[in-house]
């Protein structure tokens, strides 16, 4: 098997620039999330906050370097990275765009009902 | 990897299972299969908790008001900061895991030996993290009044800040009501705990301490966007929210009401009072966050432990010379993809309840 000769050089400066990296995605977290920047909470986009989905692009980013570089899945081939990757984030998607629009629905009949909720 | 670990005789056969497409041994290639499903699990949680957000999204709970506790610091206000913490020393174990790795790849055994160690310990400071993040949870500090329908009222004083049920309640020395104990009933039963006030107490409390407002679940809507929308319904919504509230330009915010009103819903919405959170009932609002909070930090905790036992039985292979006889040390890269995994998951653990 050819491809083993990559795996076998060091990547210790690569690790640590890698863990400076997400600590510093999230320091900056913590510190939006703690000082909540008024124009990012009062803007809106696709019905949920700036802030909200500046966390969830920070995170996803995260994400993709402890995946592609702790778990080295740069390093796997092609068909592998796919049917793991691609399957994942296709049914999760899935999942989440089905539970969050039913969840909204349920607020909206909630809302619209004749029923008191708060008594 | 090399294939030394898993020489099956077929390596030359490739219609005879020989041919390995991946290029990664049969171990590796499970553990990521099972770490996709694992995923999967995860994300369902997940979405489960953004479904129940979405549905009670005017009234769930505010992390930042809920998890603000500090080793000890105590009574300061500290939203997240140890949660961050927790989620350094994640990232950290899985640093040094992937250095325990990387020294495999060179078989260098003191090395992987050095980082395992650390990445253990890293995962049990963790774990134990986890553990005191639940005993606040679970205790609460406050303590908060329930009302018929099941919302949760706080109390505050006008700064904001909550104040505890001992701090409001004037207690009632010529209490008539002892708790029935087994020994007094002829059936041998007994009831249960009386709680620590009754809503008297506190009602005669807060009647006399001008200075307590009450908190609701209810977050404050944009008003001038529900009396520009033209609806009946909205309009009057607006108009009631600006009767009632003393901070109806917070949005965002968890409502708090005047003193009259906080005073009529005391005395005749209340049914009891909740001392921290289980799945019943939980002080901080709505139960299900108490319930989603118990049941996916819970089954990451579970994850992180037993990601811990599977580290220490690697690492006393590693110490035994297993691998080095071996001359591979790819069992400690495949619980290296399980411990970094964990840590994947952490990252979103964190972003969805601590931080959205």
């Amino acid at each position: 098997m050819a491809h083993d000769t990559a795996h076998h050089e060091s990547n210790i400066s690569r690790i640590w620039k890698v863990f400076i990296l997400l600590s510093v995605v999230t320091i900056v977290e913590v510190i939006l999330g703690i000082i909540k920047p008024a124009f990012l909470i009062e803007t809106t986009l696709i019905s949920m906050k700036l802030l909200n989905w500046i966390f969830i692009i920070l995170t996803i980013y995260k994400a993709y370097y402890i995946t592609w570089s702790f778990m080295h899945m740069e390093g796997e081939t092609k068909g592998l990275r796919r049917a793991v990757v691609w399957t994942a984030i296709f049914l999760i998607c899935y999942l989440i765009f089905i539970l969050l629009t039913e969840g909204d629905y349920i607020y909206e009949v909630f809302k619209a009902g004749h029923k008191a909720w708060d008594f | 990897m090399e294939t030394t670990v898993t020489k099956t005789g077929t390596e030359d056969k490739i219609w005879g299972g020989g041919n390995e497409p991946l290029k990664v041994s049969y171990g590796k290639m499970m553990m990521w299969f099972f770490i996709v499903s694992d995923a999967l699990t995860f994300s369902g949680f997940l979405a489960a908790y953004g479904f129940s957000r979405f549905k009670f999204i005017d009234s769930w709970p505010i992390a930042d008001q809920v998890f603000n506790h500090f080793p000890f610091l105590h009574g300061v206000d500290a939203p997240m900061y140890y949660v961050a913490l927790m989620t350094f020393i994640l990232i950290f174990s899985s640093v040094t895991m992937v250095l325990a790795v990387d020294a495999g790849h060179h078989m260098k055994q003191k090395k992987v030996i050095f980082y395992m160690f650390l990445t253990i310990i890293g995962g049990a400071i963790f774990v134990g993290s986890q553990a005191w993040e639940w005993k606040n949870f679970i205790k609460g500090e406050y303590g908060a009044v329930e009302t018929k329908g099941g919302q949760i009222l706080q109390f505050v004083d006008a700064e904001g800040h909550r104040v505890a049920l001992k701090d409001v309640a004037i207690l009632d020395t010529h209490k008539e009501r002892s708790q029935h104990e087994e020994k007094n009933g002829i059936w041998y039963d007994k009831e249960a705990t009386l709680p620590t006030y009754t809503i008297a107490e506190l009602t005669n409390g807060f009647a006399k301490n001008t200075d307590l407002l009450i908190r609701t679940q209810e977050l404050v809507p944009n008003l001038e966007d529900l009396k520009a929308s033209g609806n009946a319904k909205k309009i009057a919504y607006a108009a009631r929210l600006e009767k009632q509230l003393v901070n109806p330009e917070a949005k965002g915010e968890k409502a708090i009401y005047k003193r009259e009103f906080s005073l009529n819903r005391l005395k005749n919405d209340t049914v009891g009072i909740v001392e921290g959170a289980n799945l019943v009932h939980n002080e901080y609002g709505t139960p299900l966050f108490a319930n989603f909070f118990f049941f996916i930090t819970g089954f990451h905790g579970f994850h992180v432990l037993s990601g811990v036992i599977i580290n220490i039985i690697i690492f006393i292979n590693v110490i035994l010379g297993t691998y080095e006889r071996r001359k591979n040390y790819e069992m400690v890269e495949k619980v290296g993809l399980y411990w970094h995994f964990v840590d994947l998951v952490w990252v979103f653990v964190f972003t969805f309840f601590y931080l959205v």
